[in-house]
């Protein structure tokens, strides 16, 4: 899969180019002859998906920020600017604003996807790590972004969460204040949001470049989790199948898109942050953007400051560990019949603790909240390591040709019948 | 890899069709979807709105002065002429004119004293001096754009000098003797 | 395969749930305030649009009531003609325009000086500022009303905030505004309310700085053919014509957004659907669908 291609240019300019800077050979070995398993699902999809909705955001933005002020009396208002006097002023910052919940509905598809086969495993451990990474570049971006129109919920949302360093002893203050640029939320803080919001989109995209050079080297994972051994059976190439394939679940995905841009823009938002920003009042519930709810949960799980927000980082962090606590061999959840039912437990408990970060932190919320936390923690910390251990996974079939093409034939010619016992894994 | 490639004799019709439908359609969605971005990059609503027609009172304007005032973002140059510039303006061989035009082109009938044009050079886009009282007006007493040396005489006509064409006049009329409407 | 069966399973027996359970159980009070009855709007929906004499007439009711205390500063003259709201004529907009000194200049003495207001113009303001605007009311702020419609909104409950996505369910400010306005009431007893202060079934926590404004018969709404109003003079009326008004300044390109949706909605599917068969198409060349093929 890696290696110095033997591909040559057919036309005389690409040649050309080819030996001066091998541009067209990369494109070629790394979007039409780039080998894929055949077995993929749909879900193998989103990562282009994904790689669309980056492009989208970027350009949306680019757009936005030619008409928006990043001033604290201003910003409402050059907001509102573009959602009345731009044309097509409204469809930017709506394709902007819901093309982030789309980002992350796909990023937390394309994560659980991950789980749930074994992508993060060895050899893709690298991979996977880059993929954190990403992740915690899109929540840093998505949160700068949404405090940009000032209104309530951006400037509240703004204090609460830069007000989580300051439960670091010593130096917290002093980065509080630092990221404030003052002594609170106020116009040297947008102002700077508004720099690095702007920013890491294209530090995404270098990660992004990374993560599929990272996964351009292993190849890819499949449903089944058994590695490609024969390239000409268990593959096929990336164009036309792989291409056509992600292109159909693309228009699908931007159907779903569409239908909430046009027709619900504001369903994922917030009414609040329609009120310009009053550092005077506070909304009665402060709540994030719900692609942070679970964080959110587990911030407010603990009593304490300091250890809520630790916890609430180390529930980032157990995802650059992940490769090391599940200790079992098999990568696809579908040969592993308890740690399937661990995964579902733990996409219910992902869910739960959504829905506690929208409560008010009162009452039974808390104590649920601690709950799920501790649930949500223990799928990697217990049962991953210790079901490694235990657990009698299913028999793997021989190769991924095998999975498809089953018993009649043998595609590969190999064990007969062992795909009997496993999952029906056709491709989606 | 599998090379993988049905006969090609197959119903090539029926199949060229489709992938032509489907190409066309995705094509067909990337310039529909471009026409939006592209548009946002027009005046907007505000802009528009602000550039409506403007009315400017001429009374405070003394006989050989001028004033200065902007619409749409431009510069205009509103100057009451002198009877010896009019005159002067109005006797000039077209002929000999880098950009022929007749003084009675550029103003209104029967308020020839009136001169309202856009204060741009035409050459770069430098600001020409002479409305003002004390400003050199260059060698044909009209304005002298001091950065590449155009003059412009007191029909704001090009007279020598790198600028090409004469500084337009903006679209206005006179809504009394003392007031134009500009746009 | 199991993941997508698991999948659609766990996302049928949350729909069926939800509608279910949204059949059955009545709405029910949350936090202080009542939940606000759905109001049917001309605008909800995919296929919504506003009713231009609606607009005109809730124009007309914030002029006449509620502009005395609350401004609304992101909307200008001009929009009052532009396509997708109430669609004033020019020329009508120009007469509501000058119908208003507007505060302009320096001049060249340097002095402010007013003249009548023009298409460009914004609303004018009835306080200069926030202190002024509280002096004026008892401490009590009237709020900016150019996007209130949607800066308010109110807590739809489990099934139902499901369920919102498929009936596209976005009216939560205007129902909410609409029966706060009629939701005027006396105290129940032993509450004392204190002077400025009123007693509103639909604010969350009851107690609101802004009195009982619409009156049946206070605005007098356009003669039809037979001399009288089309719509009643009442309260009820001016409150839904006034909440529609608000709704569009709010989001004055709804019309747009709705149409144009409706067009890239139907594009993608089709699109989608092709998009199918080249897929099916293509796949169909692997060698378990054509045996015999070249490996």
């Amino acid at each position: 899969m890696s290696g110095p291609s033997s591909y040559v240019p057919k036309l005389g300019i690409a040649k050309w180019l080819d030996a001066r800077l091998p541009l067209p050979r990369l494109m070629y070995d790394s979007f039409i002859a780039y080998p894929v398993p055949r077995n993929l699902n749909y879900f193998w999809t989103f990562g282009g998906i994904l790689m669309l909705m980056l492009v989208s955001q970027i350009l949306t933005g680019v757009i936005l920020a030619m008409h928006y002020t990043p001033h604290a009396t201003l910003a409402f208002t050059s907001v509102e600017g573009i959602m009345r006097d731009v044309e097509y002023g409204w469809l930017m910052r709506y394709m902007h604003a819901n093309g982030a919940s789309m980002f992350f509905i796909a990023v937390y598809i394309h994560i659980f996807r991950g789980l749930y086969y074994g992508s993060y495993k060895a050899p893709r451990e690298v991979l996977w790590i880059l993929g954190v990474i990403i992740f915690l570049l899109m929540m840093a971006t998505a949160f700068m972004g949404y405090v940009l129109p000032w209104g309530q919920m951006s400037f509240w949302g703004a204090t609460v969460i830069t007000n989580l360093f300051s439960a670091f002893p010593i130096v917290g203050e002093t980065i509080v204040t630092f990221l404030w640029g003052g002594y609170s939320v106020d116009n040297p803080t947008l102002t700077r949001f508004f720099s690095l919001h702007f920013l890491l989109p294209f530090m995404i995209f270098g990660v992004v470049i990374l993560h599929v050079w990272a996964l351009h080297v292993t190849g890819q994972n499949n449903p089944t989790g058994v590695e490609v051994k024969a390239v000409a059976k268990d593959t096929i190439p990336f164009t036309p199948y792989a291409t056509i394939k992600d292109a159909f679940a693309l228009v699908l995905f931007f159907a779903f898109f569409a239908y909430f841009l046009f027709f619900i823009p504001n369903y994922l938002g917030h009414a609040d942050n329609y009120i310009p920003a009053n550092p005077a009042v506070t909304p009665a519930h402060i709540v994030p953007e719900w692609y942070f709810l679970p964080f959110y949960a587990i911030l407010r799980a603990v009593p304490d400051k300091l250890g809520g927000v630790l916890l609430m980082f180390a529930a980032i962090a157990v995802l650059v560990v992940l490769p090391w606590l599940d200790t079992s061999k098999v990568k696809s959840m579908s040969y592993r019949p308890l740690a399937r039912q661990c995964f579902w437990a733990f996409a219910v408990t992902c869910v739960m603790l959504g829905w506690l970060g929208s409560r008010p932190a009162e009452g039974i919320y808390v104590t649920l909240s601690q709950l799920f936390t501790a649930l949500y923690f223990a799928y990697f910390l217990i049962a991953l390591p210790l079901l490694g251990l235990f657990e009698t996974p299913k028999k793997l079939p021989g190769s991924i040709a095998e999975s498809v093409l089953g018993k009649m034939k043998g595609g590969s010619g190999a064990v007969v019948g062992a795909a009997a016992s496993a999952e029906p894994n056709t491709k989606g | 890899m599998a090379e993988a490639k049905s006969s090609p004799a197959s119903e090539p019709t029926r199949r060229d069709m489709l992938f032509l439908a489907t190409g066309a359609m995705g094509a067909a969605g990337v310039v529909a979807l471009a026409v939006p971005f592209v548009r946002t990059l027009a005046p907007n609503a505000q802009t528009i709105a602000a550039g409506a027609p403007i009315e400017v009172d001429l009374t405070p304007i003394p006989e050989g002065q001028g004033i200065k005032l902007f619409w749409r973002g431009k510069l205009i140059f509103v100057r009451s002429r002198t009877k010896a510039e009019i005159e002067e303006a109005q006797k000039v061989n077209l002929a000999s004119l880098p950009d022929p035009q007749a003084d009675s082109a550029r103003v209104k009938p029967g308020k020839e004293n009136w001169l309202v044009i856009y204060g741009s050079c035409t050459h770069l886009g430098c600001i020409p001096g002479g409305s003002a009282a004390g400003e050199v007006r260059g060698d044909y007493n009209g304005w002298f754009c001091p950065c590449h040396g155009s003059h412009y005489d007191t029909s704001g006509r090009i007279r020598k000098g790198p600028a090409p064409t004469n500084l337009p006049v903006p679209p206005y009329a006179f809504l009394s003797d003392t007031k134009i409407r500009i746009g | 395969m199991t993941l997508f069966r698991t999948s659609l399973a766990a996302f049928a027996a949350i729909m069926i749930g939800a509608f279910s359970a949204a059949s059955l159980s009545p709405a029910h009070a949350a936090g202080g305030g009542t939940k606000p009855p759905a109001h049917d709007w001309s605008f909800d929906g995919p296929f919504g649009t506003f009713d231009r004499a609606q607009l005109q007439r809730g124009y007309k009711v914030y002029r006449e009531v509620c502009s005395a205390c609350h401004a609304m500063s992101l909307m200008r003259f001009r929009n009052l003609s532009q396509k997708g709201g109430p669609e004033f004529t020019e020329a009508q907009i120009r007469a509501l325009a000058a119908d208003f000194k507007i505060s302009d200049g320096p001049n060249e003495q340097g002095e402010m000086f007013e003249r009548p207001g023009r298409p460009s113009d914004a609303f004018p303001k009835p306080f200069p500022n926030e202190q002024a605007a509280r002096a004026a009311n008892g401490g009590a702020y009237p709020l900016d009303l150019s996007v209130i419609a949607k800066a308010r909104n109110y807590e739809r409950g489990f099934p139902l905030f499901l369920l919102d996505i498929i009936t596209q369910y976005q009216e939560g400010g205007p129902d909410y505004l609409k029966a706060l306005l009629t939701g005027y009431e006396d105290p129940p007893k032993g509450v004392e309310l204190l002077p400025g202060q009123n007693w509103n079934k639909y604010m969350a926590g009851n107690i609101i700085g802004m009195p009982n404004m619409l009156n049946d018969g206070q605005v007098e709404y356009p003669k039809g053919a037979d001399g009288k109003s089309p719509v009643p003079e009442t309260a009820k009326q001016y409150a839904a014509d006034v909440v529609a008004f608000l709704m569009w300044s709010a989001e004055p390109h709804m019309e747009q957004r709705k149409s144009i949706g409706r067009q890239v909605f139907i594009f993608l599917l089709l699109f989608a659907g092709l998009l199918y068969f080249t897929k099916k198409r293509i796949w169909s060349r692997l060698p378990e669908h054509a045996p015999g093929a070249a490996h």
